[in-house]
């Protein structure tokens, strides 16, 4: 009998871990609607009034397919493949021809991959990204890399390098365009000028005569590298059965033309020029999140980040978001963020900036200011899906941002998740 | 003056939450640390709301949104 019982074979234990190929498993569709009105536009170098419009309206969509897979030793991969797209209107971009004749709609495309393992035997992860963007007066080819670790206390690790190796296209306002021009002889001994004007258009004359190129030929406008390394850290800890934490900073360096070529500048002189700044720049942001579920309905997301540069630039942010459960599947959740910051040594007002300053802009983003940003966030998350349906989950989001240089804008954003 | 005094405070009392009562919470006990609104990131509607401000303001980054870079912005 005994010998019976050791001849026993073992049944196939159904629950054994079996590699899965990759399935689509999450589709993310992101909208979201800006405006803003303002009164300080960079391209008029800071001026008010009908000059310094800086209306926008943006209006951005976005698609993510994420697909899930697991490959042996518990390893979990995610390809995500996303893809955005976002159309713009500036007012104050008509002004880059000093005529008030430039276009003022854009858009701007850029799609991404990102690839990640989680090693969930071991408590580690690897992830790496693939990212472009392309506008008509900025394109950028970025890529990251990043691992993470799990503590045995609850806590995780995780380093990410990025880079962005960027191209600015140098289109100067209409009456700043460098006067470009090439001379040829012919063999006929005829001289033949050719000019290139900021739209890119050739204008070509001859000795004795001018003309213009009739094919409006596109002539190549020169670009100029912006490049981008930035180093980004993260803890996050359990701290109990209701709370937990993070604290992330990043290590950021920038080179290359960190300005645009469209942003005027006006001397006290009256005489305007293009905006001149550093060609480096060394950010330090350090921020924490803490999450704390208090009771059984509400929850309180903090966050707080300092930041710190090169350009003399410090800046504080608070936040506060209370999500209130109406049910477990339905919350709204009210949020205020607070933000300060001082100038950057080298902005100053229209009309501000001396001749002999080596670094000059108006773009009031680098003036001092504070803005509040407040609004409401509704999230709908049915477990068997809205209606029933794969809509696993609905956000709408919507706020009202003012900065105390006139800024005002409003946003209102929609994500629906598919499973 | 005053600032400093409250930058200081902010470090400290954020390091006392994470690191004096570091509980140990077994898997069972995470109910609400994994409710999809404890999570320790923004949400991705946000995302747009990131990317104004990197172009509004001068400050960027800590916060799962672009350093800078990748766009015209700051």
């Amino acid at each position: 009998m005994l010998l019976h019982a050791f001849a026993q074979t073992t049944a196939t234990d159904s629950t054994i871990y079996k590699s899965r190929p990759l399935k689509l498993d999450e589709v993310n569709l992101a909208s979201s609607y800006y405006t803003q009105t303002g009164d300080h536009s960079a391209v008029m170098g800071g001026q008010t009034g009908v000059l310094g419009d800086e209306t926008v309206k943006d209006f951005s969509n976005g698609i993510d397919l994420k697909f899930v897979g697991w490959g042996a030793h518990q390893q979990k991969h995610t390809f995500t493949a996303g893809l955005g797209i976002d159309y713009h209107t500036s007012a104050s971009a008509k002004y880059v021809s000093i005529t008030g004749a430039s276009k003022t709609g854009g858009s701007r495309i850029y799609p991404s991959l990102n690839w990640e393992m989680d090693n969930q035997a071991k408590g580690f992860g690897l992830g790496a990204g693939l990212y472009y963007s392309s506008e008509y007066n900025y394109h950028s080819f970025g890529m990251d890399f990043q691992f993470s670790k799990k503590t045995h206390t609850n806590g995780e690790f995780s380093a990410k390098v990025n880079a962005y190796l960027d191209q600015v296209t140098l289109i100067y306002p209409s009456e700043l365009v460098p006067g470009s021009k090439t001379t040829t002889t012919t063999t006929d001994s005829t001289t033949i000028t050719v000019y290139t004007t900021a739209s890119g258009r050739t204008i070509t004359t001859s000795s004795g005569g001018t003309s213009t190129n009739s094919s409006g030929e596109k002539y190549h406008i020169p670009t100029t590298p912006r490049n981008t390394v930035s180093g980004s850290f993260s803890f996050s800890q359990v701290i109990n059965k209701r709370l937990q934490g993070s604290i992330n900073f990043d290590l950021v360096a920038q080179s290359g033309y960190l300005g645009l070529p469209f942003h005027r500048v006006y001397f006290n002189t009256g005489k305007d020029t293009v905006e001149n700044l550093p060609s480096t720049r060394y950010k330090l942001p350090i921020g924490a999140r803490l999450n704390y579920f208090l009771g059984d309905k509400v929850i309180l997301r903090a966050y707080y980040r300092y930041y710190t540069d090169s350009w003399g630039l410090t800046a504080h942010t608070a936040s506060l978001e209370v999500p209130y459960k109406i049910t477990p599947f339905f919350s709204v959740a009210p949020f205020y963020r607070y933000y300060t910051q001082t100038a950057a040594k080298y902005f100053a007002p229209y009309e501000a900036h001396k001749t002999t300053d080596q670094y000059y802009t108006s773009n009031y983003a680098y003036s001092a200011f504070t803005s509040g940003f407040f609004g409401v966030n509704i999230r709908i998350a049915p477990p068997d899906g809205i209606f029933k349906s794969k809509l696993s989950a609905l956000e709408i989001r919507y706020g009202h941002y003012t900065q105390t240089t006139d800024l005002l804008s409003d946003v209102i954003s929609l994500d629906f998740k598919f499973k | 003056m005053y600032k400093q005094f409250l930058k200081k405070t902010i470090v400290v009392v954020a390091g006392c939450f994470v690191f004096a009562s570091c509980a140990h919470v077994k898997e069972y006990q995470k109910s609400r640390l994994n409710d999809s609104e404890m999570s320790l990131s923004s949400r991705k509607v946000e995302k747009n709301e990131l990317n104004f401000e990197s172009y509004r303001e001068g400050a960027s980054g800590a916060n799962g949104g672009k350093t800078g870079g990748g766009c015209g912005c700051n």
